[in-house]
């Protein structure tokens, strides 16, 4: 969830230009596709794959991402949606997120856990994601699928699939769904 | 009016906005499904201290309240009122202010006196206070916890969402409060969120069991209880509080099961989809029929249950919370 990402500014204080695209929807459809594949590589097969999507921006491209896999691999590869909001590490600084459902029905012990999330920015909601996923079990491995880093990390976190790599600078915001991915700058106000 | 209880104290629900309410309700159903989970905990209150003060008896509300700090990884200070030093005399001030010095963010209390919790909140305005029934006055997690259970069931019915829903399954939803008016705070509460969220309340008491303030509630007083049971969606029972002398508001508890308690008899008048709720703990055979409770339509136990995730909800949204905008 990029937008919580966002450094400690008060969100009413942001006025955006208006945004670029930078990836179509046909970018970020072959992105996916390649994506599913680099994850099936990696773990020899999608048998043990679980893709955790992060609410709420993660969502759709789990979704996607999890009905590729089941293309290519035949195999139908279980899939859930986590809300970090009660793991963040900034709850006393930033403002209680809106929380949203967690549906992971699975023991995620000795699976290949993928979570997926939009825009990996500073790294925060990652951590809180890894805090929030020992809760379903201890994983063989957690990998890390995003559509963009944005770069900016905090944390020593580092994908392992990326949809595309757009250095940004921290007066710059990036909306991305499956209709493809937007830049915008902030004006000063 | 409160517009969020987020960074605040929750005293009353008189002046809780609607949509204060729907985001208790919507954060509580999140906490629902940390409930199921194989580890009920969260890490969102990790090195928060809430302090639990219950100056009388409680089993439910203190039990879920503990229970919701715990799952949400806050530290509980529990004071047995019975054997501390408020035995010895104590004011609640100093009481209040000994428990401040060992450095605490939340107070969950419960106190005979209506006010109490207003009070305290003065004592320590850097604490949130989270009332869990004062006197005749409030009890505003009861009156949510009840409103959830409400939209629940509804939401579960037609196979909806209950988040999704908001407020909207209230919209003129006919709910009809008996039974000990005048001493209960749950019925202040629960009236306070029924109506805010857009239900039709009425209310049906023997007259000496009605607050003799009743003309300015938000409410209609029934003629009878009879026709009024095939009025309701949703039918709510209230405790005859003996312990304040509600015994000598009616003339025998006999004639109160027979004029105002839910006996099997009358529960035949109900809707077939009539909604049972009570509060706890119940007097069986005295406002209630122990068959009658224990019918597929009272969901009492669920009442029960859902203590822990509202009060996990108050609990984050108050002490977690800060007054600024919401992120998405």
């Amino acid at each position: 969830m990029s937008s919580n990402d966002k450094p400690q500014t008060p969100r009413n204080d942001l006025a955006f230009s208006s945004k670029n695209q930078l990836l179509s929807h046909d970018d970020v459809a072959r992105a996916l596709k390649r994506m599913a594949h680099e994850i099936v590589e990696r773990n020899h097969s999608a048998e043990k794959v679980s893709i955790i999507g992060l609410q709420t921006g993660g969502e759709p491209f789990a979704t996607k991402l999890a009905d590729i896999l089941d293309e290519i691999s035949g195999v139908k590869v279980p899939f859930g949606l986590l809300d970090v909001s009660f793991y963040r590490d900034d709850l006393s600084r930033n403002p209680v997120p809106r929380s949203a459902a967690t549906t992971i029905d699975h023991d995620l012990t000795d699976r290949a856990v993928v979570l997926v999330d939009d825009v990996l920015f500073t790294g925060r909601t990652i951590r809180a994601a890894l805090n929030a996923l020992s809760d379903w079990g201890r994983p063989r491995s957690v990998q890390l699928a995003v559509m963009v880093d944005r770069g900016h990390r905090e944390l020593p976190i580092r994908p392992d699939y990326v949809g595309k790599n757009l250095p940004t600078s921290l007066d710059e915001a990036i909306t991305a769904n499956l209709d493809g991915v937007w830049i915008s700058k902030r004006e000063p106000s | 009016m409160i517009q969020t209880i987020r960074g605040q104290n929750l005293l009353s629900l008189d002046n809780v906005s609607r949509e204060a309410i729907v985001e208790v309700l919507d954060t509580a159903e999140s906490f629902v499904e940390v409930n199921r989970r194989s580890i009920k905990k969260v890490p969102a209150l990790k090195g928060r201290v809430v302090a639990s003060l219950f100056f009388e008896e409680s089993t439910r509300t203190r039990l879920s309240f503990e229970t919701a700090a715990k799952r949400l990884s806050a530290d509980v200070l529990s004071l047995a009122v019975a054997s501390s030093s408020v035995k010895k005399g104590e004011s609640l001030r100093d009481t209040i202010a000994t428990i401040d010095a060992l450095g605490i963010d939340a107070v969950v209390m419960r106190h005979q006196s209506s006010g109490a919790a207003l009070q305290v909140s003065r004592y320590v305005p850097h604490v949130h206070v989270i009332n869990a029934g004062d006197g005749l006055h409030q009890h505003p997690t009861q009156g949510l916890l009840d409103a959830f259970t409400i939209r629940q069931v509804l939401a579960e019915r037609m196979g909806a969402s209950g988040v999704e829903s908001g407020s909207e399954l209230f919209h003129g939803l006919r709910i009809l409060i008996v039974g000990d008016i005048r001493h209960s705070r749950v019925a202040r509460s629960d009236i306070a969120a029924y109506v805010t969220l857009g239900a039709q309340v009425r209310v049906a008491a023997p007259g000496t069991l009605l607050p003799t303030d009743i003309e300015n509630w938000p409410v209609t007083v029934v003629d009878s209880f009879d026709e009024a049971l095939e009025w309701a969606d949703v039918v709510g029972l209230l405790r005859l509080q003996r312990e304040r002398g509600s015994g000598s508001f009616v003339p025998s508890l006999g004639e109160f099961t027979q004029t105002f308690g839910l006996t099997v008899e009358r529960a035949k008048k109900l809707r077939p989809s009539a909604i049972i709720m009570h509060p706890g703990p119940m007097n069986r055979g005295v406002e209630i029929d122990s068959r009658v409770a224990d019918l597929p339509e009272a969901v009492i136990e669920r009442q029960v249950a859902n203590g822990v995730p509202i009060r996990m909800a108050v609990l984050y949204l108050t002490v977690a919370g800060s007054k600024e905008e919401v992120v998405s």
